[in-house]
């Protein structure tokens, strides 16, 4: 009887020292089939939001990440305009484990190591996904989810993304 | 007899304000946040009642002031100068906040002569020189205008947005690349590097050829010079101020003027 809330109070600060320590993120997202005469592969950002809707890291980059005739990768970042104006322009880019080339349509994983988010507290965050599309449109999808222990969640874009999924697992 | 009086009162009463705001200035920007290592932006400045709507007159650049994300000036490339609007490039090379501005000062004064009212515009030093000896009711106003907006390249940064101290200018409490439908930005105007209160500040967003209603916003400047606008929409905005300070012991009085264009993104 009295040992119970003592074992709680341990697991209650083992969470908050070392929260969700064995705990892997990944990120699947749908980049829609578009039906487009010019056709180009979209921008897209992955990031970590806090429940104050600041940038809490970015997860991932994906963009044109050379130069061609019409300038280079870099000029069109700012069209990703939530995550440029949340804090994207404050990273220097190319940046390891998250910038990468831009993506086919289909399915892709965003899959974070356990070591990499070591230092993200429990609680409650939002993974934000924005894909911009030249000569196409933006969207911005927000997946509320817990860090803290295993669990999945989901939310599905209606233009330049489809189906979202987050799962944290050990 | 009355009613002709009347008439009259009115159409003095009217006159003055119409004289005051007439024609807009402003410089408008192809685009005020960019990324990348090197990018250019075009300017177009002009004067017009509707704004961003070059259909009046070109701008004058009798002090273009391009200041650089460290401080360093710039210089403008291409520049043109069309009927309705004057135009120029600016190369950004470096990461931060670039102030774009257009500094006119001038002098004018009004004055009666045998009965008749009449202006006189120039230098200050020609004025004494210039204005006709039996001159009376002389109102002589120093005019100090500034025209100005914003780009961005990269992560804003502020050092170009040190007030210079003289005129009317705005300084950020939010940053001006930074304003997103929605959401508020707040602002300081100074007057000679002291907070202006209690001036009118006149928002007015582009495009208003397409609409009907002109959907400005008018605010008041604080005790401390702040003011704050919530975006109801994206667009070029126009935000507009003037500060007149009368004369005093035989010293022309001072017509302070902000025109100063803030994008709001989506």
């Amino acid at each position: 009887m009295r040992k119970l809330p003592l074992v709680l109070t341990t697991a209650a600060m083992t969470a908050a020292a070392a929260p969700a320590m064995a705990n892997n993120l990944t990120v699947s997202v749908e980049l829609p089939r578009i039906a487009s005469a010019s056709y180009h592969r979209p921008y897209v950002a992955v990031w970590i939001e806090n429940p104050d809707q600041t940038m809490n890291r970015s997860l991932a980059v994906w963009y044109q990440q050379t130069r061609n005739a019409e300038g280079d990768g870099k000029d069109w970042l700012k069209d990703m305009r939530t995550w440029w104006r949340k804090g994207g322009r404050a990273i220097s880019l190319p940046a390891d484990g998250v910038s990468g080339p831009t993506k086919a349509p289909g399915r892709h994983t965003v899959s974070v190591s356990a070591s990499r988010l070591r230092n993200l507290p429990a609680g409650n965050y939002t993974i934000v996904v924005e894909a911009a599309r030249e000569l196409g449109g933006r969207e911005v999808v927000r997946v509320p989810f817990r860090w803290g222990g295993p669990t999945t969640a989901n939310a599905s874009g209606s233009s330049e993304l489809g189906a979202v999924r987050v799962a944290v697992t050990r | 007899m009355k009613k002709t009086l009347a008439l009259l009162a009115l159409t003095a009463a009217l006159a003055a304000p119409m004289a005051a705001q007439a024609h807009r200035a402003w410089i408008a920007p192809t685009s005020t946040v960019l990324s990348g290592n090197d990018a250019w932006v075009g300017f177009d400045a002009g004067m017009s009642n509707v704004v961003f709507q070059p259909d009046h007159a070109a701008m004058r650049f009798s002090d273009l002031q391009i200041i650089a994300p460290d401080g360093s000036k710039l210089e403008a490339k291409n520049s043109a100068t069309g009927r309705y609007r004057s135009m120029f490039d600016i190369e950004l090379k470096q990461e931060g906040t670039y102030r774009v501005a257009n500094v006119a000062q001038g002098f004018m004064a009004m004055y009666e002569q045998g009965g008749e009212r009449k202006r006189f515009r120039g230098s200050e030093a020609d004025f004494a020189t210039a204005i006709p000896a039996d001159a009376t009711n002389v109102q002589a106003s120093r005019t100090f205008t500034r025209t100005e907006t914003f780009v961005t390249l990269g992560n804003p940064n502020e050092t170009a947005l040190a007030p210079t101290g003289q005129g009317l200018e705005l300084v950020p409490v939010s940053h001006p690349n930074d304003a997103a439908e929605g959401e508020a930005s707040t602002f300081k105007l100074l007057l000679n590097g002291q907070p202006a209160a209690n001036v009118d500040v006149t928002i007015a967003r582009e495009g208003q050829r397409y609409r009907t209603a002109t959907e400005e916003v008018a605010t008041k400047t604080a005790a401390d010079g702040t003011f704050s606008v919530t975006w109801a929409a994206s667009g070029l905005h126009w935000i507009g101020a003037s500060v007149r300070t009368d004369g005093a012991n035989g010293q022309p009085g001072t017509n302070a003027s902000y025109n100063g264009t803030i994008e709001v993104l989506p």
